[in-house]
């Protein structure tokens, strides 16, 4: 696994609550440079909400966020992916009559330089900077092995092609953290093993810090350096995945104690 | 006839491979020599690009220490820098050794082994692991390039190197010595070793076939003639670079013409890099042509109406007059405008999704095609035709010329080639292009190759009256008819059993004869087919056993069966092949029950001693025979079929010596 530096991202005491319900309460964990991060927890025990925090759809109610070394209480979504902070969805938010490419193509949004009338007319800067970024979106296509889908609408894709070029879109911001919601849900256990094998290939070759959530403890356990476990809004457990194994709280609240 | 054709064209200037690179280099350098689709975009390897490129590699390899006789082993896809690397290990006059890239690892040991290989050069990871997974097996493999360095960063293994870093000491090499690969080069001679293929042996260890530059070049170059292929063909490579076939094609023709060879950016990008580069020249086996036609016909049965009717429409036509078109034979001018309006609607269009429109020539060899498969793709407009070789005559013994295409022959000796069918029946062959020897392994080049220069194909066949040459079964199995009315006539089942299922109602068929007075066969019938055409006419029946032996499916069977001895007696040869009296066996042919091969093949013998009872009844003359037999399910448990079999008999005709 990949050697894992200093520390990138901090939660600190994060609560969150959606009038009487807590989805979160008093969350601390941080996340290092180059590492593998994992946060488990049943259905309903706050995973999403979690991310939905890290990433600036949610604001919490206490606590704060710092990314290196920089504190935020509050923040948008595009402050968040300006600070290289990208994401994949739990449901998939592909537009679905586009192509592959101009899907991932999207991903580079925030890295285009030419103004909206230049781009219209493809002229002079803009031709070349499209260039650029096409070409940067070829590698990923590369990288994920959906040559042969480059250009078919992704609605007609199966399901787990369409997942991995949501990872693609995602990569093609050339984020430093990577949150990936539930990567492997629905896959078949063969899918399951290619997005495993492209998660640890993203984190080899390219150094991205990746946080995942993912309930399959399976697939958690053999890529994650470290976990952290939630039930209930509430942190239950933190460490490797051993130690994780081993914490009784967490047998008892996740993986159920045996009968 | 082939001393005719040999005095036309005998200009093959001896020469060897890195030579021809050197020409086309020297003659085109800005022409492109190869094609790789990267990051979406063809970008194009030329003429010049490549001998700089061959020689930086040659360069490496020297500093590396290969040496002249020595072994190179090169695994993975069509990718121009493996190409590249067989071309510098030639020009070091070392010997190139592709293997399989869809092998397991623990099949590269013995061609690892036994040639001694000390040095590989490979496409990517999974190629690099397997070598190093089997590298305690082979001690002296010393070094291994790879040419896509993704997911090996972190791998450090003794030896394991990029190509990048390969050419980087090949600059450094050559620097100093500027003079030394050329000078090798130079040295050559075309009766060296020039590459080494292994065939898969079906028993026992593979074997390693040696052919020589002169070999090779020859048989490319008369090939080539053959097809007046130009330079300015171009070919997409797919199929795996240790197969001769596609060596042939996209290596040894690829320098003797100077053509463009496209590599397709993977596997399963074949069908879209197909369209884009519209080759004009291709090759492939029955099977690629078939899933071809069927991706086609399921995408026509999702079609609307409209269009089906016009398909079905258009597609009788081409059926019709199409085949003819292709053989040059003057048509009636309604023919001429039907099959052009046909050609707008439907062929052109098909061609194009196929890929197929810019097709000059293409073959198919490798196993037997169905007829209706070959004249599909000639009745729409591609000249797609037969040939006939193997590895150890370096593919070119016998092709098709156009117009004179035919599903049931494989064309006629090209230049060079002289063909004797023995008595037995195998077919010998003697050419430029036989293999040099079987390497290290004398007493099996001994057993195909005679002291006057003749190589056993283990093929029975015979030259027919148009000096086309017919492969009817391999020369083992091919036996002989005693007694009745075609005494001493030949018995090939093979052949028997193919034209058999080529219709679709029958699924497997196994023929009896040898030593026979006639000709007796078990059928299956194809469940889904059948069960279809019974439904169509509300036929009721209950499971396969019931369906078999209906009256009804025994006189649809009968029918291609009567279709298949009038088509054996045109052609006096095999006129005693032709079967007079089968039945439908009562369950499938089963690999779990032993009566087939994992890979579908029938056991014959097998067969013949497990129905024992029904071929004495098939022999004896009766009309029905009752059979009991155990069949194991899928799930371990075994269970009994039971079933009064119907014998049909059918009528045979005298042998019609087919007009030529």
């Amino acid at each position: 696994m990949a050697t894992t530096g200093d520390v990138v991202l901090e939660v600190r005491n994060i609560s969150l609550a959606f009038g009487g319900v807590k989805a979160l309460t008093d969350i601390s964990f941080d996340v290092r440079e180059h590492e593998v991060r994992a946060i488990i927890g049943p259905n309903g025990a706050g995973k999403s909400s979690m991310l939905n925090c890290i990433n600036g759809v949610y604001t919490p109610q206490h606590g704060s966020i710092t990314f290196r070394g920089k504190t935020f209480s509050h923040m948008n979504s595009r402050q968040v992916a300006e600070m290289g902070v990208a994401r994949t969805f739990q449901n998939l938010a592909l537009f679905k009559g586009m192509s592959v490419l101009d899907n991932i193509m999207t991903g580079r949004n925030l890295r285009m330089r030419s103004n909206l009338l230049q781009q219209a007319i493809r002229w002079g800067a803009a031709e070349r900077e499209e260039m650029q970024h096409r070409e940067f979106v070829e590698r990923i296509i590369d990288f994920l092995e959906i040559q042969p889908y480059r250009k078919t609408p992704v609605g007609r894709m199966p399901y787990g092609l369409q997942k991995r070029v949501d990872l693609g879109r995602a990569l093609a911001m050339e984020p430093q953290v990577l949150l990936l919601d539930e990567p492997m849900a629905g896959m078949n256990v063969e899918e399951k093993q290619d997005m495993c094998r492209f998660i640890l290939d993203v984190n080899d070759e390219f150094g991205t810090t990746i946080v995942l959530i993912e309930h399959d403890m399976g697939v958690v356990m053999d890529i994650s350096d470290r976990v952290v476990v939630l039930d209930y809004g509430k942190k239950i457990g933190d460490g490797t995945p051993d130690e994780v194994r081993a914490n009784p709280e967490v047998i008892k609240a996740y993986l159920g104690t045996s009968h | 006839m082939q001393a005719a054709s040999a005095v036309q064209e005998t200009t093959t200037v001896p020469t060897t491979f890195p030579r021809l690179m050197l020409d086309h280099a020297a003659q085109r350098p800005d022409a492109p020599a190869l094609r790789e689709k990267d990051l979406g975009i063809w970008q194009t390897t030329t003429w010049r690009e490549l001998a700089t490129l061959v020689r930086e590699m040659a360069g490496g390899f020297a500093a590396a220490g290969l040496r002249r006789g020595q072994h190179l082993v090169v695994i993975g896809e069509n990718r121009p820098r493996l190409s590249a690397a067989m071309l510098a290990a030639q020009s070091l006059g070392a010997i190139p050794v592709p293997l399989y890239q869809d092998a397991v690892g623990a099949e590269f040991v013995f061609p690892i082994n036994n040639a001694e290989v000390a040095f590989a050069v490979v496409e990517d990871q999974e190629q690099v692991d397997k070598l190093l997974d089997v590298r305690e097996q082979c001690p002296q493999l010393a070094r291994i390039w790879y040419d896509d360095p993704r997911g090996l960063r972190k791998y450090d293994a003794p030896g394991l190197a990029s190509i990048d870093a390969l050419l980087d000491a090949g600059r450094a090499f050559n620097a100093q010595q500027p003079g030394f690969v050329q000078a090798e080069v130079d040295r050559a001679g075309v009766d060296d070793v020039a590459a080494m293929f292994f065939t898969s042996g079906t028993t026992g260890n593979p074997k390693g076939v040696v052919h020589s530059h002169r070999t090779l070049i020859d048989r490319a170059a008369a090939g080539a003639r053959f097809d007046k292929l130009t330079a300015a063909e171009e070919v997409l490579a797919y199929m795996p670079p240790a197969w001769i076939g596609q060596n042939i094609f996209s290596y040894a023709q690829w320098l003797v013409c100077g053509y463009v060879v496209n590599c397709p950016e993977s596997a399963a990008t074949v069908m879209i890099d197909l369209k884009e580069i519209g080759p004009t020249y291709y090759f492939a086996p029955p099977r690629i042509f078939e899933g071809l036609l069927t991706s086609v016909m399921i995408r026509m049965e999702d079609a609307g109406r409209l269009k089906r009717w016009l398909f079905e429409r258009c597609m009788a036509v081409a059926r019709r007059v199409g085949p003819a078109r292709m053989d040059g034979k003057a048509l009636s001018f309604g023919d001429r405008l039907a099959y052009a309006l046909g050609n707008v609607l439907v062929y052109g269009p098909l061609r194009n999704t196929l890929g197929f429109s810019r097709v000059r020539v293409a073959y198919t060899a490798g196993e037997a095609i169905g007829p209706d498969l070959f004249t599909f793709y000639r009745a729409i407009g591609i000249n797609l035709k037969q040939l006939y070789g193997s590895t150890e005559t370096a593919v070119f013994v016998c092709l098709q010329p156009d117009h004179e295409v035919r599903a049931d022959t494989v064309g006629v000796p090209i230049e060079g080639v002289e063909i004797r069918v023995e008595a037995s029946g195998e077919i010998m062959v003697k050419s430029p292009g036989l293999l040099k020897e079987y390497y290290k392994n004398p007493a099996a080049t001994a057993e195909v190759l005679t002291a006057e220069g003749w190589y056993h194909t283990g093929d029975a066949g015979f030259l027919d009256a148009g000096g086309h040459l017919k492969i009817i079964d391999r020369a083992k199995d091919v036996g002989r008819i005693v007694g009745g009315p075609f005494d001493g006539g030949l018995f090939a089942p093979k052949y028997v059993e193919n034209k058999l299922k080529f219709f679709p109602y029958i699924k497997e068929a196994v023929a009896f004869g040898d030593q026979r007075d006639k000709v007796c066969a078990a059928l299956n019938i194809d469940f889904e087919a059948v069960g279809n055409w019974a439904e169509r006419r509300n036929l009721a029946y209950a499971g396969y056993t019931d369906l078999a032996q209906k009256p009804e499916v025994y006189e649809l069977i009968i029918d291609c069966v009567k279709k298949v001895n009038a088509d054996l007696a045109a052609d006096d040869k095999l006129a005693g092949s032709q079967v007079s009296r089968f039945l439908i066996l009562h369950k499938e042919l089963d690999a779990d029950d032993g009566e087939l091969t994992r890979t579908r093949k029938v056991r014959r013998g097998y067969i013949g001693d497990k129905y024992a009872v029904l071929i004495d009844a098939l022999y004896g003359g009766k009309t029905s025979q009752y059979i009991e037999t155990q069949v194991k399910f899928e799930d371990g448990r075994t269970g009994m079929v039971a079933a009064d079999l119907r014998i049909a008999d059918v009528p045979t005709y005298p042998a019609t010596r087919r007009a030529a």
